[in-house]
């Protein structure tokens, strides 16, 4: 099954931006495969081009040249909607510094998504507290974001990537504005999804997060650099 | 959600949709007052007739100096009669005798209008008498000190009992009640016109008065007549009567009830020409503010979008969400218009008792409609900047 096609398929993706007159390469020909229920955890110096490559992975962003096929369907030159659609649909997105809306509070923060989904309201709050619960916040659900310690907001933004059952889940450092016990308890949930058979790209900077991965990207210069299974202790700089 | 966030924002928002307000509530208060006037008028001169012409004594000088109208007395009963002899297309005249008098019964004291009147005052004001007699041709010719009295003048002196054959003073002369009329009610003009006493003509002028002119002619034009003709026909007729040259002004003036009719409506639709320019220009102003503010709202949430958009917010969702917040904003301040504007409705004929107003729904549907069709039509632009936002950029705007 998972050695059919890959869920993901770059070939050949640039990323350019013009700079005044120079063209800058924040990509500069990327190939990945990445197959269903994998665990990535992308790695690279600052600069390098992690963010950009998430950002087309997510469908953010469009790459400048070069195929993107999500679940076989190309999706490097869609519309604007229907990449949201397909954000909606097919991603969910962790970001490092968490990115809830604050005059809303933590249930509504992680029924969003279905909002978008077009899910009526009552199943809307019923799915959105069931995933609440599931990262440990069920009696957290009428707290604003800022009433909530940053694992505790970092965990809303994961139910809220979850909540609409996405087969891929994005995490651009998601750990990076954590203290150690809230990374732990990120990481493990990470690892739950993992098990559960999720698809799971992480960005990180901390090799010993990348060592809960079952896979190691190393991108520099807009390249990938190296790519390796679990174990394998890779020179971030 | 559009409602939090306009309550967030509390003071900037009620400052912003203040031009709505005022746009809003100058329309209202202006459709009232007209929609009042315009029932005023059509009430009182359905009643008193647009086809009634007033001709009142005017401008004679005496050694330079202008005299009151009462004291002038260019116009006589004669004039009348002639009048309702020779003009043709009338079909009353009336000559007016009247005056504001102290009258008593008993301990019960009032001021009220006394108007000498002929007979035939009954058919042509079609008054019915409820209890008693009108004034007879008999009670005319010997001046008799007879009174007919208005209902409310006969229930401010008498109350509940018959008024029939008591004895009244007026002016300190003793009057003996013949009759009383039917209510009337209110005329167009506000005026009780049961608050009345009627009196024969000859008894009013030479007894009350003492005079021998008379104040005032009132004219009925018969139906199918044109006002200005029969109008040009009395002058010819006046002018001649009173011996006037060529050269000399008329000593009279008619007043002809359909071009006051005609100028309050001038009036008013300049009035409301006026008010609703008054009201476009804040309605434009409440447009636009509405407009920065939803440009600045949406510059502050930025990030907000980026998020919503990277959660699969779609463009026509961004727009959407916009676009009722800014319909939301104006419609919160047509709202408020409306109130304010019914408010002034309300005040106004407290301040100015002449102008009446009346508030019906339709102004207010309308505008309410209006001040939203503003909203959208001003919250396109700030909405379409939002809902084409690159997540990207605003996921990285801080
Ligand atoms: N909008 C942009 N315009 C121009 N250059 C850009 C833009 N976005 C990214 N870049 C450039 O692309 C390169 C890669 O940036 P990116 O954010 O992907 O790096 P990163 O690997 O995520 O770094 P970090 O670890 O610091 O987050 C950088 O050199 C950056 O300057
Ligand atoms: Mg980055």
């Amino acid at each position: 099954m998972q050695t059919k096609s890959p869920t993901i398929q770059l070939r050949g993706v640039k990323k350019l931006y013009k700079i005044g007159t120079e063209e800058v390469a924040a990509l500069n020909g990327i190939d990945i495969d990445i197959t269903e229920g994998e665990f990535a955890a992308l790695m690279g110096p600052s600069g390098s081009g992690k963010s950009t490559l998430m950002n087309i992975l997510g469908c953010l962003d469009r790459p400048t040249v070069g195929s993107y096929k999500l679940d076989g369907e190309e999706v490097a030159h869609l519309s604007d909607d229907a990449l949201a659609r397909t954000r909606n649909k097919k991603i969910g997105f962790v970001f490092q510094n968490f990115n809830l809306l604050s005059k809303i509070d933590a249930l509504d923060n992680v029924a969003l998504p279905l909002l978008y989904a077009g899910v009526g309201l009552k199943e809307r709050r019923e799915k959105a507290y069931h995933f609440l619960e599931a990262v440990g916040l069920g009696d957290r659900a009428a707290h604003q974001p800022n009433e909530l310690s940053g694992g505790q907001r970092q965990r809303v933004a994961i139910a809220r990537a979850l909540v609409n059952d996405p087969h891929i889940i994005m995490a651009d450092e998601p750990t990076g504005n954590l203290d150690t016990k809230s990374t732990k308890e990120i990481m493990e949930i990470f690892q739950g999804l993992h098990e559960k058979g999720r698809t799971i790209i992480l960005v990180t900077h901390e090799p010993e997060i990348a060592q809960c991965a079952s896979r190691q990207i190393l991108v520099r210069d807009g390249v990938i650099s190296k790519d390796a299974g679990r174990g394998v202790v890779m020179d971030v700089v | 959600m559009a409602l939090t966030s306009i309550k967030a924002n509390g003071m900037r928002s009620l400052l912003t949709m203040l031009g709505i307000i005022i746009g809003v509530g100058a329309v209202v208060a202006m459709v009232a007052l007209g929609d009042g006037v315009k029932a005023q008028t059509t009430d009182s001169f359905g009643e008193l007739g647009a086809n009634t012409l007033n001709i009142m004594p005017e401008g004679g000088r005496n050694r330079g100096v202008r005299q009151a109208r009462s004291a002038m007395q260019s116009l006589k009963t004669m004039d009348a009669e002639a009048i309702e002899k020779k003009v043709k297309g009338v079909q009353y005249v009336s000559p007016v005798v009247s005056s504001s008098y102290q009258v008593v019964y008993g301990n019960e004291n009032v001021n009220t209008n006394v108007r000498g009147v002929k007979p035939a005052y009954l058919q042509k004001n079609s008054i019915t008498v409820k209890n008693g007699y009108f004034i007879t041709n008999d009670a005319n010719e010997n001046r008799l000190r007879v009174a007919v009295l208005g209902n409310t003048v006969a229930v401010n002196l008498f109350g509940e009992d018959n008024p029939v054959g008591k004895q009244i003073r007026i002016n300190n002369q003793p009057f003996r009640v013949i009759g009383i009329m039917d209510t009337k009610g209110a005329s167009g003009m506000g005026e009780d016109q049961d608050d009345v006493i009627l009196v024969p003509f000859t008894t009013m002028q030479e007894r009350m008065l003492g005079i021998t002119h008379i104040q005032r002619i009132e004219v009925t034009v018969e139906p199918g007549y044109s006002q200005k003709e029969v109008g040009q026909s009395i002058i010819n007729l006046l002018r001649s009567r009173h011996h006037l040259t060529a050269t000399q002004n008329d000593d009279f003036r008619i007043i002809d009830m359909s071009a006051i009719l005609k100028q309050m409506e001038d009036l008013m639709s300049k009035l409301s020409l006026f008010v609703t320019l008054i009201a476009a220009i804040s309605l434009l102003v409440g447009g636009i503010g509405i407009m920065n503010i939803m440009m600045v709202s949406v510059t502050e949430r930025t990030r907000e979008i980026g998020i919503r958009k990277a959660l699969g917010a779609t463009f026509s969702n961004i727009m959407i969400q916009f676009l009722i917040e800014s319909m939301v904003l104006s419609g919160i301040g047509g709202i408020i218009g409306i109130m304010l504007g019914c408010a002034i409705s309300k005040v106004v004929p407290y301040i100015v008792p002449q102008a009446a107003t009346l508030i019906t729904v339709a102004p207010i549907i309308i505008s309410f409609l209006f001040s939203m069709a503003v909203g959208l039509f001003f919250g396109i632009y700030p909405a379409r900047k939002a809902a084409k936002l690159d997540p990207i950029e605003a996921l990285r705007y801080e």
